[in-house]
């Protein structure tokens, strides 16, 4: 159960290797996190992960998982719940792709959108509903301010992750109310391997950042939130900019 | 039940659907099945309803955590259970000490006990600091009030209680036995109270005879309280905890009795046992976050302690306004905003004093702006197996939930009290950290293995349960 500060005592999370979510669980395993499954492909890097949070005192395990592979998800996650409550979900999978060579490799590109959105279009209305049949519960969801306005430089990732947006948005809504709880996250440039060797974003942040603000998000009970949060602004000054000239913008 | 409470009343006939609770504090709510039972038989009923995720009792929502809720499952609403069946006031008369008793169904409130009573020269035993806690609830959580440094907690007047366990059975339990010991203070995990038969204590009058006095720092209020307690049947100390340095812990004591007919006026004398405690409108439902800040808070206690007589002794008081000020303000509760609150109370031994200073020093260092805190000496503990009080001074205090650092911070002052030996209270509890349970409660053990006994499949459970394991 999550305590009066929203800190679970139980995480899944869904792309066990992404640096956010592992940031994430470090953090809520030094307060009241004791059982972390990650989810993901399995590799060392997968393993070790939980090595390291089982050092930390934690009952980490691995848990085998494809965001492709929407057929099995629900078998998977549907197991894990039949044995479990879980208090929240961290939906943290996703890939960035390379927008250059992308937009020549139209299967690559698809495969971006799957990963991001369709993948976790299946997984989210399982976990959802795993969630609101125990009748408590977070969901986050890792969305990025790269869905809030498509940027020439990186569109497909960006529609992707809008997809994701507005799916977590609407998915919220229709939760309200049955004690679950989703939260959409939207980093903004984030330092971590996902990114390395690409130009740094103005307002960058880091994995650790994130966490932080989730843990916040957890205390608050938000439905969104920013990382930083002056990016809120930002970002809502940049919608409104006209088309020819977000074009010209060097974002 | 409480007009507008979180929980939406429904009768045990139609499917309930689910509805999110929370407790007073407003914290981590759950959704469950609220099934509100009007007989015993519905009672039944209801828990062969309890699927896989169990049920629980469920009285007027007064813990402050999540001891009354059950994520997923079932929720009891015990206040259709309403009736007072008997009442023996034979040993009302004001030459008599003895009291009479009261034979009534869980969901009775102490306000309607009070309503019903006081006319007879009644009252009840024990009474925290709302009338709105039902027998049911106050029996599980085994509270305690002003008097407990002389009539122990609520348990110790309970002659016997009907309890529907997980067999689906009624039984009646008396004190000295194991269930009942579990069941006292046993947040409800051990089945379902549904009546219970209780001693009263009689009274001349309605109105109390208050003493007030103000003690400059901690060390005074402890002298003070330790010095003469033993003369007052009801005693508190609200204390400053934002007030620094020189002034650290300083407070308003105050402390009396029922009031003797003798001692009113002539006026009052006509109705000495008219109980008719006033009422102002509720706390609105949208309160800005952040109301009760650091400043808005410190402003409150400064001016509460200046306006407190430095000392005063006989004023007569009403029964409401002494015991329970806060009922006054229906919904007071979200006066914190969205985010809730925190209650945090713990007790720690007589010989223990240098911890209780040790720790008022770090929560006014810690700056928690509380304008609810309470300081008190326990005395005999009861038979009850989790049962919170034990011999030696309580502090209670609310703290927002959403201050930064807090829980850090409350995990650090945990681990303060499990070394001297104390606990903290679960019926306020909503973040403690599962593995300092056991340290508290030395008969944890006894209870895990009664439940599993009484109940292999766990019928009976809570968020509360879940989250500490209980």
């Amino acid at each position: 159960m999550k305590d009066a500060f929203g800190t679970p005592q139980s995480l899944l999370i869904l792309g066990g290797t992404s640096e956010i979510a592992l940031a994430t669980a470090r953090r809520l395993v030094a307060r009241r996190t004791r059982k972390v499954w990650l989810a993901g492909r399995p590799s060392p890097a997968l393993e070790q992960a939980a090595e390291h949070l089982r050092d930390m005192g934690a009952d980490a395990r691995t848990v085998p998982f494809d965001a492709l592979d929407a057929e099995s998800h629900g078998d998977t996650l549907g197991a894990l719940f039949a044995d479990n409550d879980i208090d929240m979900v961290l939906l943290a999978f996703g890939i960035l792709g390379d927008q250059a060579r992308d937009e020549d490799d139209p299967l690559a590109a698809v495969r971006v959108a799957q990963t991001n959105y369709t993948g976790a279009v299946s997984a989210g209305l399982i976990c959802a509903r795993a969630l609101q049949t125990q009748g408590h519960g977070s969901l986050v969801v890792l969305s990025s301010v790269a869905g809030e306005r498509a940027r020439r430089s990186n569109f497909i990732y960006g529609s992707s992750k809008a997809g994701l947006d507005a799916f977590a948005q609407g998915l919220g809504d229709a939760l309200h109310g049955t004690g679950v709880h989703v939260m959409v996250v939207r980093p903004g440039f984030v330092r971590s391997k996902m990114t390395a060797g690409l130009d740094e974003a103005p307002m960058a942040t880091t994995p650790e950042a994130v966490a932080e603000a989730i843990e916040t998000g957890l205390r608050r009970r938000s439905e969104t939130v920013w990382v930083p949060g002056a990016l809120r602004v930002v970002m809502s000054a940049l919608r409104h900019v006209p088309r020819p000239v977000f074009r010209r913008l060097p974002v | 039940m409480h007009k507008g409470d979180t929980v939406t009343v429904m009768s045990a006939t139609p499917a309930p659907e689910s509805v999110s609770v929370s407790g007073w504090g407003r914290t981590a709510p759950s959704t469950a099945r609220v099934v509100r039972p009007r007989s015993q038989e519905e009672a039944v009923a209801a828990l062969r309803s309890c699927a896989e995720r169990g049920g629980i009792a469920r009285g007027l929502g007064r813990a402050y955590g999540d001891a009354a809720q059950n994520a997923g499952g079932a929720v009891l609403d015990m206040t259709g259970l309403d009736r007072v069946h008997t009442i023996d006031a034979t040993g009302a008369s004001a030459a008599s000490a003895a009291g009479g008793t009261v034979v009534c169904d869980a969901g009775v409130s102490l306000h309607h006990l009070m309503e019903v009573l006081l006319p007879l020269g009644l009252f009840v035993p024990v009474t925290p600091g709302t009338r709105y806690v039902t027998v049911g609830g106050a029996i599980a959580a085994d509270i305690h009030g002003k008097n407990h440094h002389v009539s122990g907690s609520f348990a110790h007047h309970v002659l016997a209680l009907d309890l529907l366990t997980a067999d689906g059975t009624v039984r009646t339990v008396e004190p000295g036995t194991p269930l009942f010991d579990a069941t006292a203070g046993g947040m409800g995990l051990t089945g379902v109270i549904l009546s219970a038969t209780l001693r009263l204590h009689p009274v001349e009058t309605s109105l109390m005879a208050v003493d007030t006095e103000r003690a400059a720092d901690l060390d005074d209020l402890m002298a003070r309280l330790t010095a003469t307690d033993h003369r007052y049947r009801y005693s508190v100390a609200w204390i400053d905890l934002l007030a620094r340095g020189a002034a650290t812990g300083r407070a308003v004591l105050t402390r009396g009795d029922h009031a003797p007919l003798a001692a009113l006026p002539d006026r009052a004398r006509t109705a000495p046992l008219a109980f008719r405690p006033r009422r102002l409108p509720p706390a609105p439902r949208f309160v800005p976050e952040g109301l009760l800040g650091r400043r808005s808070v410190g402003l409150f206690n400064e001016l509460w302690y200046r306006k407190a007589p430095r000392s005063r002794t006989g004023e007569l008081q009403k029964l409401s306004a002494f015991f329970h000020p806060l009922d006054g303000v229906p919904h007071w509760n979200r006066v914190y905003g969205r985010g809730g609150f925190v209650q945090y109370q713990f007790v720690v031994g007589y010989g223990q004093e240098e911890t209780l200073r040790r720790i008022v020093r770090r929560i006014s260092a810690h700056r928690c702006p509380s304008f609810l805190a309470v300081l008190k000496r326990f005395g005999e503990a009861g038979a009850g197996w989790l049962s919170f009080p034990v011999p030696g001074w309580t502090l209670a205090l609310d703290i927002p939930a959403g201050l930064p650092g807090l829980g850090p911070f409350l995990d650090e002052l945990d681990e303060e009290v499990a070394g001297a030996g104390g606990r903290v209270y679960l019926a306020k509890d909503s973040r403690l950290r599962p593995g300092a349970l056991a340290s508290m409660y030395p008969r944890l053990p006894d209870f895990r293995a009664l439940r599993r006994e009484l109940d292999p499949n766990s019928l009976f459970r809570s968020d509360l349960s879940r989250r500490l394991g209980l």
